[in-house]
């Protein structure tokens, strides 16, 4: 079982057009190691030099920011859907 | 310097009723739209030949009622609006406001798409103002919206006078006919380079045009997010976005990309230097502006500051600088 990780559209290009990514469970951190592992155009756009999350990146477990919970050692389990919701644009 | 021009009472236009036998006493809320100060920005940039135009000081407090209020004008005068007619468009957030207190103020009812993402204080705002909302997908960004106002507008046509501030021509020419001209007057036509944002292009567009008009030497610059993803609120990545029927991306002489933390990097600056609490696309334009300045140290340089920081006081960056 894995995790599943929604991929907004400003960010498909870096992951050959996918939607969604599928991952193995663990904690954010070591989800978005993985995700990295394998897609390394997403480190830059994701996180900043000091290898935080940028602060306008806000990341959903289930729907809710895991600002709120532990950050990124919140543990995803197999079946848990993460979401990348990137700020607003545009006027 | 010239001085900042006031907000006269503007009689053209007032109620028959209102008048007293002479001149109507008092203002209306769209009197107030335009004619802003133009900021010189002493401390960042002693040298003194870097100027801001203060958009906040709208009654709207944003650019955006420039284009609003001439978007409904026209539509009130073309018989588009009126008669219980609701004015339906895609914002993410300061035209929305626009439309919502000017929509109030002349009894026009006001529906907005928008991204769910939007800060909980900007919904607020709107519906204090008594505007209709559709939120859409927050990862589709500016463009979900944009596709449900077209879809709410294909249908139900009698219901809505769709906007569409992104092709409607009225939002550049109310640059065209106030912005420029405010520029050229308070430089005293000394302006060399202006740069802005792009958020619909619509404040670039008219601005340019009017100033390359007056001159066409002129240089305008625009400025981009540096990425299809980022967090510059208000701001469009061309590329990678429903490109603004307004826009033309032959008019700019340059085009500078600014990443989402150098823009706020300058925010914070132009709070602690200036005194200036802005927006974070004030902090873009700052950062392209502060460096054609630099370089043409004894030409005039003007940007526009599209608004204020109030709305964006929850964003994590501001946590994240004054936590450290």
């Amino acid at each position: 079982m894995s995790v599943v990780v929604e991929i907004p559209s400003a960010l498909q290009r870096f992951v050959d057009q996918q939607k969604q990514v599928e991952v193995q469970e663990g904690t954010v951190k070591e989800v978005f190691a993985k995700l990295i592992g394998r897609h390394a155009g997403l480190k830059e756009q994701l996180f900043d030099e000091q290898g935080r999350i940028r602060s306008f990146v806000n990341i959903y477990l289930n729907d809710e920011d895991i600002r709120h919970r532990k950050n990124l050692d919140t543990v995803v389990k197999a079946g848990d859907v993460i979401h990348i919701v990137p700020s607003i644009a545009g006027g | 310097m010239p001085s900042v021009p006031s907000k006269a009472p503007v009689p053209s236009g007032a109620p028959q009723a209102a008048r007293a036998g002479s001149a109507p006493l008092g203002q209306t809320l769209t009197d107030l739209i335009g004619r802003t100060p133009l900021l010189r920005l002493e401390r960042i940039r002693p040298a003194g030949n870097l100027f801001a135009k203060a958009e906040w000081y709208n009654p709207g407090q944003s650019a955006k009622d420039r284009a609003a209020w001439r978007i409904v004008r026209e539509a009130e005068r073309a018989g588009k609006l009126g008669h219980g007619k609701t004015l339906l468009d895609a914002t993410s957030g300061n035209t929305g406001i626009a439309y919502a207190m000017i929509g109030a103020a002349r009894g026009i009812p006001v529906c907005l798409c928008m991204p769910g993402s939007v800060t909980p204080s900007r919904i607020k705002i709107l519906r204090a103002y008594g505007a209709e909302l559709v939120l859409t997908d927050p990862a589709q960004f500016s463009d979900g919206a944009i596709l449900r106002a077209r879809e709410l507008a294909a249908a139900d046509p009698e219901r809505y006078f769709y906007a569409d501030q992104y092709s409607n021509e009225s939002n550049w020419k109310a640059h065209f006919e106030t912005t420029g001209p405010e520029i050229w007057a308070q430089t005293e036509g000394r302006v060399r380079h202006f740069v802005a944002t792009l958020g619909t292009s619509g404040t670039f567009m008219g601005t340019t045009r009017f100033l390359k008009q007056k001159d066409p030497a002129v240089r305008c610059i625009e400025v981009q997010p540096d990425a299809a993803f980022h967090g510059l609120e208000g701001m469009k990545h061309m590329e990678s976005s429903i490109v603004p029927s307004i826009y033309d991306a032959h008019l700019a002489d340059g085009r500078a990309k600014v990443r989402t933390e150098a823009a706020y990097r300058r925010v914070v600056q132009l709070a602690q230097e200036e005194g200036l609490l802005v927006g974070i696309s004030s902090g873009a334009a700052l950062d392209v502006a502060l460096r054609v300045a630099q370089e043409h140290p004894s030409e005039v340089v003007v940007t526009v500051f599209p608004d204020n920081g109030l709305k964006y006081l929850n964003e994590q960056f501001w946590d994240d600088t004054l936590n450290k």
